[in-house]
């Protein structure tokens, strides 16, 4: 029998040796039996009796043996056999899934004018400003949508909403309303509801934020960092920046909104690469709980977006951040980078996913007027639509979507250990890039496996120093809205 | 698992399963037949330098194995105690052949009998 290597990531932490399996995302720490094995087989497959006659001078012939034994139903070798491997197992659902998320898009009009915006700017896919859409959400499509998103959570007990706009509270009594009647409905029908919201803080009144507070709903503001940051592309239509307007909006509502945490939403260009220094003001000086970072969304070529070289940066940043977070962690002290957080619950769950997020599975996206997308970056698009919140999604649809975007289709993924993880990355990025949903986001895999390896590390020193801090990723991960 | 640590969720759960996971995604698989050496210097059969996976592990080798072997797989009873009638017991602390074989013990005709 000659064996070989399988596919797995390697990676040190606290001294210990650890492996990534692919596809299955385990997580295993090796012994030194384990180890040897792997190193012994670097070069290539070899028979086993070889093998096991390399090493016996160094470990006992039948921990060999056993080790190897493990090492294989865990499948991180495999007996070479000279024909070609199984093709990756392509399995997709065979009946509707409950929907987990409906984002709700109550308005397609905002008071800002961010350069950079994908509803907007140079790169949106649907005409929100000349379309045929309502630039508003009426209260009666509104009601339609939870109804549809009460429906469509099917056998779970639990159903979630979040407004997105254009901004927002530029709708707020239909917000206001809607989330009344949701309460109300949900009660008819036994299930729990709860909402959430993102905007970009500027119309964020007293009585507005109090609703929001008393409501129990989940805030993200939309923020870029300091004032100089902020103001280079969140601007009003005069160009003029929003952060003397925003910021003691802000600083009003992180006072009075205790009952859910809030976080901030930062968009990264090439022009504002500095991660440390945005997160620093919004936790320190403005009070955020947490802050994400996403590379903005934009077909290449743009003057705001992030080159190859600024991706490498860009990774350097995040890891100086992330050796905070792990500081902070060992030490059983919140750090709100919430980056790392999101990814060190993925790879604590272990979730292998065929698709890089849920869009079109467990969350979806509804238009000003009621049709019903992939997600809310597609809504209102007749491309990337399924059916409308009044007469339901058409299953059929859903189906095809989730045939042709499943990562077996992504053959440019096939050999990547960080698959598992990423699944090709974001439907929308990919459209704008590459001009189609089906495309996997080639231009950031670096950066990606970049990211997971750092992630991995500093899982594997949690793993080793602080095991009791994982307990808190032991719940399922939401879907995050951005 | 003695020398692989479970770390994340999904390592425990790969842990916990004994049955194989992935093979039931595919095809129905013929189970492994019992082992038999492929030839021994009884007949005459080219070839049986390897066994029947193409490798050498299976063979009648180390002399161990061609104790078991030749006892259990072949027709060749004269080399080893009669398990039958005179010692049942015979290879009762010898549970792995490559490890316990030194625990068989050596048996002697009752002179009695």
């Amino acid at each position: 029998m000659t064996l070989g290597l399988r596919e797995f990531h390697p990676f040190e932490a606290a001294g210990r040796r650890y492996l990534y399996l692919v596809p299955s995302a385990a997580v295993f720490a090796l012994d030194d039996c384990s180890e040897a094995i792997l190193h012994e087989l670097r070069g290539g497959p070899q028979p086993l009796a070889h093998l096991t006659t390399t090493l016996t001078g160094r470990f006992d012939a039948l921990e060999v043996t056993d080790t190897i034994a493990e090492l294989q139903r865990v499948r991180a070798l495999a007996e070479v056999t000279g024909r070609p491997p199984a093709p990756m197992p392509k399995i997709v659902p065979l009946r509707p899934v409950p929907l987990q998320t409906l984002v709700v898009n109550v308005t397609n009009q905002c008071n800002l004018a961010c350069t950079y915006c994908y509803e907007y700017g140079e790169d949106k896919i649907v005409d929100t400003t000349n379309g045929l859409q309502p630039k508003f959400m009426s209260e009666e499509t509104a009601r339609d949508s939870v109804e549809f998103a009460l429906r469509e959570s099917r056998e779970n007990t639990h159903a979630h909403i979040t407004f997105f706009g254009g901004e927002t509270l530029m709708n707020f009594p239909v917000l206001k309303s809607t989330i009344a009647y949701a309460r109300r409905r949900a009660a008819e029908v036994g299930k729990e509801i709860d909402f959430s919201l993102t905007t970009n803080a500027t119309l964020l009144q007293p009585d507005v934020i109090e609703f929001l507070a008393t409501e129990r709903v989940g805030v993200t503001i939309s923020i870029d960092g300091p004032e100089e940051m902020q103001d280079k592309f969140r601007v009003f239509n005069n160009g003029q920046g929003s952060y003397a307007m925003a910021a003691p909006k802000i600083k009003a509502l992180l006072q009075r909104h205790r009952t859910r945490p809030v976080g901030a939403r930062v968009t990264l260009t090439r022009q504002t690469l500095d991660v440390k220094r945005i997160y620093d003001h919004l936790t320190h000086e403005l009070g955020f709980w947490e802050v994400g970072f996403a590379p903005v969304t934009t077909a290449p070529g743009r003057d705001y977006a992030i080159a190859d070289a600024g991706f490498d940066h860009l990774l350097e940043q995040f890891r100086a951040l992330a050796a905070d977070y792990l500081e902070a962690s060992l030490q059983n002290r919140h750090h709100g980078f919430s980056n790392v957080r999101e990814t060190l619950q993925e790879i604590h769950q272990g979730h292998a996913k065929a698709y890089p997020c849920g869009a079109g599975i467990g969350l979806m996206g509804v238009s000003t007027d009621g049709r019903v997308a992939l997600c809310h970056r597609f809504a209102g698009s007749d491309d990337h639509g399924l059916g409308t919140v009044k007469d339901g999604v058409s299953w059929e649809k859903q189906q095809a979507f989730l045939d042709t975007h499943h990562i077996a289709n992504k053959t440019d993924c096939a050999t990547c250990w960080a698959r598992p993880i990423c699944a090709g990355g974001c439907y929308h990025e990919a459209n704008t890039r590459y001009g189609t949903t089906q495309s996997p986001n080639l231009h950031y895999c670096d950066w990606i496996r970049g990211w997971t390896h750092t992630c991995l590390e500093i899982y594997g020193e949690l793993a080793a120093r602080n095991p009791g801090f994982l307990a808190q990723f032991d719940d399922e991960p939401t879907e995050k809205i951005s | 698992m003695k020398h692989l640590t479970a770390i994340n969720r999904k390592a425990t759960r790969m842990e916990e399963v004994t049955k194989d996971v992935v093979a039931l995604q595919g095809p129905p698989q013929q189970p492994e037949p019992p082992h038999i050496p492929n030839g021994c210097s009884l007949v005459f059969s080219p070839g049986w330098e390897a066994d029947r996976n193409g490798g050498t592990a299976g063979l009648c080798q180390p002399v161990e194995r061609d104790l078991f072997d030749c006892h259990m797989g072949c027709f060749w009873p004269a080399q080893v105690p009669d398990q039958l009638n005179h010692a049942p017991d015979w290879t009762a602390k010898c549970a792995a052949a490559q490890k316990d074989w030194r625990k068989i013990d050596l048996i002697f005709p009752d002179e009695k009998k």
